[in-house]
């Protein structure tokens, strides 16, 4: 243990954590906690195109952006939250093969700033009642689109390697 | 006969080539999820529309109507991509439990969406601002929520193989459901 780094050493140990154990142990809990992802990711995958979609001046233009971003805030906040608590048990129950996964880092490192992007600009320029279709919503659209799908798609890939 | 055509299939070199693919069948896959998420994450919005949970300010025609051609391009990216997957291992899928229960689950979402579409639909101008919808429509949404939910669970559950026909003993309504042959 002592010629390993020290953040290899902390995947080791969110690896031997209770609930890495039992997650790993059982044959059914792992499948069934990954398809409980996936509906997460059906539930942000909606919330966020509506909106996004909005942005870039396609989809449901006959209603404000505001007003689509309004309805659509709780279950983008739901199905994140579900995806968390999915996604951590799995992430503890193969921590290791996570370290030293690509894909896992590739999702990891963009997930905060799809987060701080979609929560932080496009949440807070759709909270103005009056904002309409401009190449600014159209970039914020695009850029929200963008990142979320590297992290679905780096997501997806972890499986493979 | 089914079982020989698609034995058949899957020697075919295309499906061959395309399993045995290192990044192919990969990308056909990922492209899967993520037109899925695309798919039900709509067909979920709406739906949450329909059963009158969310959105009600927003009218039905904006769901059915302005969204459509997305939901439509993703659904047929799904469709599409779906084959490939099938196509490349016609057999394993024929056979596994999950797969069958998700064929029937998609035949109920189906004809959800033709009675929907059918019955409901054709008299939207009538309740297109209503929130919550009328009972039918709220009906098609509640079915809608949890075929795909149930459809979305077992697809994952596919690339699991604990009830495969090579897997045995298995209890007798797993052998039946999945369509193994059993050597005596």
């Amino acid at each position: 243990m002592d010629d390993i780094p020290w953040h290899e050493a902390l995947f080791d140990t969110f690896e031997a954590t209770a609930i890495g154990t039992v997650v790993r142990e059982s044959i059914w809990a792992f499948p069934i906690i990954e398809a409980a992802h996936l509906l997460g990711l059906c539930l942000m995958g909606g919330a966020l195109l509506i909106v996004d979609l909005r942005m870039i001046g396609i989809g449901m233009t006959g209603r404000r952006i505001h007003e689509l971003s309004r309805y659509a805030r709780p279950w983008l906040i739901a199905g994140f939250l579900l995806m968390v608590l999915t996604g951590v048990p799995m992430f503890l129950s193969e921590a290791i093969k996570a370290y030293f996964n690509r894909s896992f880092w590739v999702k990891m490192i963009t997930l905060p700033f799809a987060l701080l992007f979609t929560f932080g600009v496009r949440e807070r320029m759709a909270k103005n009642e009056e904002l309409q279709t401009s190449g600014r919503t159209r970039l914020v659209g695009a850029i929200s689109i963008a990142l979320w799908f590297v992290v679905a798609a780096a997501g997806r890939w972890i499986g493979y390697s | 006969m089914i079982h020989r055509l698609l034995e058949w299939v899957g020697q075919t070199p295309l499906s061959v080539s395309l399993l045995e693919s290192l990044y192919v069948w990969s990308l056909v896959e990922t492209t899967h999820v993520l037109t899925l998420a695309m798919f039900v994450g709509a067909a979920v919005m709406m739906d949450l529309r329909l059963v009158g949970v969310s959105f009600g300010d927003v009218p039905v025609s904006e769901f059915t109507g302005r969204m459509l051609p997305w939901t439509r391009l993703a659904f047929g990216l799904m469709v599409v991509t779906g084959l490939l997957l099938f196509y490349s291992s016609p057999l394993r899928y024929y056979y596994n439990l999950f797969f069958r229960i998700k064929m029937l689950l998609l035949v109920i979402a189906g004809l959800n969406v033709f009675v929907f579409h059918t019955r409901i639909h054709r008299r939207l101008q009538e309740w297109d601002d209503d929130d919550p919808p009328p009972a039918a429509a709220r009906i098609a949404g509640f079915v809608s929520l949890g075929s795909w939910a149930l459809i979305v669970v077992a697809g994952r559950l596919v690339a699991y193989n604990w009830f495969d026909c090579g897997i045995q003993p298995q209890p007798g309504w797993v052998n039946w459901a999945a369509g193994c042959i059993l050597e005596p």
